[in-house]
């Protein structure tokens, strides 16, 4: 069974220079306890996908499409629904956990918050429960820490006290934003460890540009390039035989594949190429690129691909 | 703590020995004799005999650096001397000024914080709305109008034309009859610019990634507001608002001038037209002395409300 369906979404920002298509037309499901990957070079709409999801957008977006979650379309449920669905039924794990924790507030408050919020703990119980937290997120003294602040905290446990906020009220979605990056090797490898323990029995909606860690955690991945996808496919599909250039370029950009990157730069959203996106930047370009934009095909089954050539 | 407390008041004392020195000279080096000026009788004339007899008394026929020992030497056993004007004890004029110069700086306190705050606030949240373009054009008037101006025009207003309020004194020591037109004009120009600090900085917290976090735990608006946004925001707001509360506590000389408030601003300035240089030097350690207490006072309080630059932190 689906967990979250993302039909057609459309998320533009109307700008002085002109329009922003971040997310343009996305379509894609999760389903409950899969861990589906979203990956792309930055600035292609990836964290605009999830703030999407959670509603979390300024209110100069403009988003179209549904939004499918437990039954009902969240671009249509009221704004006090919607707090009651972040954190208690979809929390948000944003990126960059040094900007993203509240420097003047301690670290179990800030946990704690969201438990009192939804489970309508009291403030010794909620505040316990944050330790616990702290605790499942291997933190260690987890019931001094919870009293620190986070500037008091490394990277890689900044990270996790982002997770154990996400995790308090045992939301069935998660959707993670670049946990592991700027994370040196042995910190990313005990994050991404503690991902996958935590999100066992969780749908999870990971985004990052990183695809060693979606190839630990993810049991399908998506490409994203310019604000739409371009290929998703099981992981080891992907990997086994990937069809989109950028997927061959992404791919071919790890560093066990000798680090090569993509040429060129991605297109300006404002301004989007004409036909395929990627066509400006792609070796295999024809004239039906240049003209027409292709459609996300099946080319195997559960192989989606959006590509002319493949 | 306590050391750091201690640290901080050691590095003051050469601060202060500099201060004491430059206002001795520069009150010694200025016009006019404190002798000639208190001898004057209604004639308009000195009798040499009396002004002399008073330079031996208050020890003024003794060189500069030797009065200036005297007095750092008396002052360090806690005697400020006495006023050559009244003969009374110069800290007994402080502190009779100071109390009064202290009760229009806490009422002027109150007013300003109790429009800033609310209205930066709004403005902040409202941005770009009339509500704020109406506070901002307001705030640039605040800030841009004299005191002694916006004085006299609350006191035409209310005292002269509505008779609400006295138009000036003291009153029965500084009722809030008297109280309130001077603290209304220092309190509006203070509450001017802590206003526009509090909606930029209201605006940069608003901003910030912690504040989607705290959306993204499904918290409500008004608490992302007032608890998220409100905690950071205030970290600048309270350091300026300190030092505005210092500021106002030396005195504003103007504002005491015209509302006839008998404040340390007031005391300074009379004993300066008067040549009292003994008050004027008490008056002018005093102030400097609560400056720098002031703003460790500020110090020690943004250690506290901003977790980060806690000096005790270092575990
Ligand atoms: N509020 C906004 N107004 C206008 N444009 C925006 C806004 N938010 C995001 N964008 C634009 O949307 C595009 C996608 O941004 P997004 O943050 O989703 O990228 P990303 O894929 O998450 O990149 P990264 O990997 O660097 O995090 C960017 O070009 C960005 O400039
Ligand atoms: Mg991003």
């Amino acid at each position: 069974m689906s967990s979250l369906e993302i039909i057609d979404l459309k998320t533009h920002f109307p700008t002085p220079d002109g329009h922003v298509r971040a997310v343009d037309t996305i379509t894609l499901s999760i389903m409950e306890n899969e861990t589906f990957g979203v990956i792309g070079e930055t600035g292609c709409g990836k964290t605009v996908l999830g703030l999407s999801v959670m509603r979390l957008l300024p209110p100069t977006a403009t988003i179209a499409g549904k939004i499918r979650y437990a039954g009902r379309n969240l671009l249509e449920v009221s704004e006090a629904e919607m707090r009651r669905v972040r954190g208690e039924e979809i929390a948000m794990i944003l990126q960059n956990p040094t900007t993203s924790l509240n420097p003047v507030i301690r670290v179990g408050e800030q946990i704690a918050e969201a438990i009192r919020l939804h489970q309508g703990l009291n403030k010794r119980d909620a505040k316990k429960k944050a330790v616990e937290m702290l605790d499942a997120v291997k933190i260690p003294s987890p019931a001094e820490r919870a009293n620190e602040y986070p500037h008091e905290f490394s990277g890689g446990m900044k990270q996790r006290v982002m997770i154990a906020m996400g995790l308090a009220c045992d939301p069935a979605l998660i959707i993670a934003d670049e946990p592991t990056k700027g994370l040196d090797v042995t910190i990313k490898a005990q994050i991404v460890e503690l991902i996958q323990k935590v999100t066992e029995k969780k749908a999870m909606l990971l985004i990052t540009h990183d695809l060693g860690v979606a190839r630990e955690l993810c049991d399908r991945i998506a490409l994203m390039y310019a604000g739409e996808l371009v290929e998703y496919a099981q992981i080891k599909e992907i990997f086994e035989n990937p069809l989109h250039p950028y997927t061959r370029g992404f791919l071919g950009s790890l560093p066990d594949q000798g680090l090569v990157p993509i040429p060129g730069i991605s297109p300006s959203l404002i301004e989007l190429p004409d036909g395929c996106r990627f066509h400006p930047r792609c070796k295999y370009t024809t004239d039906v690129c240049k003209q027409k934009h292709p459609e996300m095909i099946e080319v195997a089954e559960g192989h989606f691909v959006r590509c002319f050539h493949a | 703590m306590i050391d750091y407390v201690l640290k901080r008041m050691i590095q003051l004392i050469p601060a202060l020995l500099i201060v004491s020195v430059v206002s001795f000279s520069i009150i010694y080096f200025a016009p006019g004799d404190p002798a000639e000026t208190l001898c004057t009788g209604p004639d308009g004339t000195a009798n040499p005999k009396s002004v002399e007899a008073f330079r031996t008394k208050m020890g003024l026929d003794k060189p500069l650096y030797t009065q200036y020992l005297i007095w750092l030497n008396n002052v360090l056993h806690g005697d400020l001397g006495y006023s050559y004007q009244s003969g009374s004890p110069v800290f007994n004029h402080i502190k009779r000024a100071f109390g009064a110069t202290f009760k229009l700086s806490v009422v002027s306190l109150i007013i300003s914080l109790a429009i800033s705050i609310p209205l930066g606030i709004i403005s902040a949240i409202k941005q770009n709305s009339p509500v704020d373009v109406a506070c901002m054009v307001g705030a640039s008037l605040g800030v841009s109008m004299p005191n002694f101006w916006l004085g006299l025009l609350l006191m035409l207003l209310f005292g002269v034309y509505l008779g609400w309020l006295p138009v000036a004194g003291y009153g029965d020591g500084g009722d809030l009859e008297h109280i309130l037109l001077p603290a209304i004009t220092l309190g509006t120009g203070s509450a001017a610019i802590t206003a526009r600090l509090m909606r930029s900085s209201m605006l940069e917290a608003l901003g910030q990634d912690y504040i989607q976090t705290a959306r993204a735990k499904g918290v409500s608006e008004r608490i992302v507001i007032s608890k998220h946004a409100l905690k950071n925001a205030l970290i600048p707001v309270v350091t300026m608002i300190g030092l505005n509360f210092g500021y106002l506590l030396n005195g504003s000389i103007v504002v005491e001038t015209i509302f006839g408030w008998p404040g340390i601003g007031r005391l300074t300035i009379d004993s300066i037209n008067m040549r009292d240089y003994m008050m004027v030097q008490g008056c002018i350690m005093f102030v400097a002395i609560l400056f720098v207490v002031i703003n460790l006072l500020v110090d020690i309080s943004y250690r506290y409300i901003d977790p980060r630059i806690r000096y005790d932190a270092a575990r």
